[in-house]
């Protein structure tokens, strides 16, 4: 009987030994991953020089004629300003909808949209990229009379519509659970409906709003299939109707051929991308906890 | 209400705001329906029955997406496999054994952090670590691997509210049976977590067959006919990754439309199915 007992608790402790480790396995990739990125990314980084690889506005991996030039500057200011761009549109467009569908909508017409919104955030990024690619590329060209429509304001257009649903669905939510109270205490006081919409229920719901908005900036920024189909992809400083190259892009778009010191500057882009990306998600983590406390 | 009361401003506001939140609406919904509109016009007719059940052939100049099919279900199915234990394994530990509340915060971060980290570099690191380092070479498993870890908080994070709805009065009748606490994860806790499970999994399968730049470098471009088995050793396109090179490389736009179409229909049918799952979820907790 004690045996027995024994073995039961040897099974017992096994199982969570198991569960401990299945618990820790999304820690070890997280480790892997940022000690694989900084290992693979730093050699370039020291070979090339920090300064010269931040702040370089030449990007000629390949030149045979003169040296090699390995800036990143272009990239790293094309997906700022594009995920700005992509975050100014959507942004407000996002909000407003989240607003009208969480507050002015009838509940049918809610109902309606929703899985709208939800087919919205699931279609793939390549079909994204084809949609911009043979109707937003050819419409940018005919209405700003230009030789080639794809480029940055192609890029920024997509980008704003993919980040929509998300921007969309975490405000909603936040908007969703705003107390009924406030907005009685509001329209009590003699507030119009659409003023306690947007002085009482957008003011309290600020940190849900804040975090779509952060979100947004890290599925922007990410993005790159899309981006890559509709932004030409030509290394040059970011301006709107001219072919510009992303850090995502810049990755994605050479690492099939390139090679020794051109790969590894690939991979310092990678680390590069990978630090904005921990910044955002370090912006998010704060504001998701703030809004905790603040709910307190 | 006493409407005359309210200034001529106030009630210029009140319109201008509710017809700015009614445009952005519209603009919502109206871009999603010219997506769907444009992609199935100029897809539907593309899908035939040749396109479906061929793999491309140089010799007759046919294009067939029959072997991207079938590297996407293959993708989809190892990966689901590969991160179904792992997923539901973590939210278990989380949810009924981790009483360490460091350790909890270290998961959830570290859970947190892989969700927002971008495809791409996921398929950087794929690349470096299970094509080259653990020797597998461009090919479908180790695409599978890749998205087997970014599905990971996605798995994690529908178990684990699964979970919570796990009544405790549930774990604490099997405990009171004499059962212990292994038996009572297997007999009474995950049973009741199926339904979430299963909605998780379905969210997953979405995000897998929508997912291209994560296994460029992964899994490859290869159009050939293969089993489960040796398409999984060997190099594959699933139909995303076909769609971008039909469209961005070979300016096939009529088999780039049709590849597109299919795939809105799946994310279609995937969006429904997860609702209903979801659905019954709820339904469950009342």
């Amino acid at each position: 009987m004690k045996a027995k007992a024994g073995a039961k608790r040897a099974v017992e402790d096994i199982v969570h030994g198991v569960f401990l480790f299945l618990g820790l396995v999304a820690v070890g990739f997280v480790l892997l991953i940022t000690v694989y990125l900084v290992v693979s990314g730093l050699p370039a980084i020291c070979e090339i020089g920090l300064a010269e690889f931040l702040f370089g506005d030449e990007w000629l991996p390949t030149a045979s004629a003169r040296s090699p030039e390995y800036g990143i500057l272009p990239f790293i200011l094309t997906s700022v300003y594009g995920t700005a761009g992509a975050i100014a549109i959507g942004v407000p467009v996002g909000v407003l909808t989240a607003v009208f569908l969480s507050k002015l909508a009838p509940r049918r017409l809610r109902r309606a949209v929703e899985p709208a919104i939800g087919l919205l955030a699931g279609i793939p990024s390549v079909v994204y990229g084809l949609v911009g690619m043979l109707l937003l590329v050819p419409a940018i060209r005919v209405a700003f009379d230009i030789p080639d429509g794809s480029g940055l304001l192609a890029a920024i257009i997509v980008l704003a519509v993919m980040i929509l649903p998300s921007i969309i669905k975490v405000s909603m939510t936040a908007l969703d659970a705003v107390p009924r109270e406030y907005e009685d205490a509001s329209l009590a006081l003699g507030a119009t409906s659409v003023e306690t919409y947007f002085r009482v229920s957008v003011p309290a719901a600020k940190s849900g709003i804040a975090a779509s908005v952060v979100l947004g900036v890290g599925r922007a920024i990410g993005e790159a299939m899309a981006v890559m189909m509709v932004s030409g992809n030509s290394p040059n400083m970011p301006s709107l109707f001219q072919s510009v190259r992303f850090l995502t892009t810049a990755v994605a778009g050479e690492m099939a051929y390139a090679e020794g010191l051109h790969r590894q500057a690939l991979f310092s882009i990678a680390l590069v991308l990978f630090l904005f990306i921990m910044l955002i998600n370090a912006t998010l983590n704060f504001v998701l906890k703030r809004k905790k406390e603040g709910s307190r | 209400m006493n409407s005359k009361r309210i200034s001529l401003k106030r009630s210029a506001y009140g319109f201008a705001m509710k017809a700015l939140m009614t445009g952005a609406a519209v603009i919502t919904v109206g871009l999603l329906l010219l997506i769907v509109a444009y992609v199935l016009y100029r897809g539907l007719p593309g899908i035939t029955w040749e396109l479906l059940s061929t793999s491309p052939s140089y010799l007759t100049d046919r294009i067939g997406i029959l072997p991207d099919i079938l590297n996407t279900l293959y993708v989809i199915i190892a990966a689901v496999v590969i991160v179904l234990p792992l997923g539901v394994g973590a939210a278990i530990y989380l949810n009924e054994y981790a009483r360490n509340r460091r350790i909890v915060a270290m998961i959830e971060f570290a859970t947190e952090t892989l969700a927002g980290i971008p495809s791409i570099i996921y398929g950087l690191v794929g690349m470096l670590l299970f094509c080259q380092f653990m020797g597998l070479g461009t090919s479908l498993l180790a695409g599978a691997l890749t998205l087997s870890v970014m599905n990971l908080p996605t798995i994690i994070r529908t178990t684990q509210e699964s979970l919570k709805t796990v009544p405790q009065s549930y774990r604490e009748g099997a405990f009171g049976l004499g059962a212990g606490k292994w038996r009572v994860i297997r007999t009474v806790v995950l049973p009741g977590a199926r339904d979430g499970i299963v909605a998780g999994c379905i969210l997953s399968i979405g995000r897998i067959m929508g997912e291209s730049a994560a296994l460029l470098f992964t899994a490859g471009f290869a159009h050939t006919l293969n089993g489960f088995f040796s398409g999984l050793s060997s190099s594959g396109a699933t139909l995303t990754v076909a769609l971008y090179v039909y469209a961005k490389e070979h300016g096939e736009f009529e088999v780039a439309f049709a590849i597109a179409a299919i795939l809105m229909i799946m994310t279609l049918a995937i969006n429904l199915l997860a609702s209903h799952a979801s659905k019954r979820l709820g339904r469950r907790e009342l």
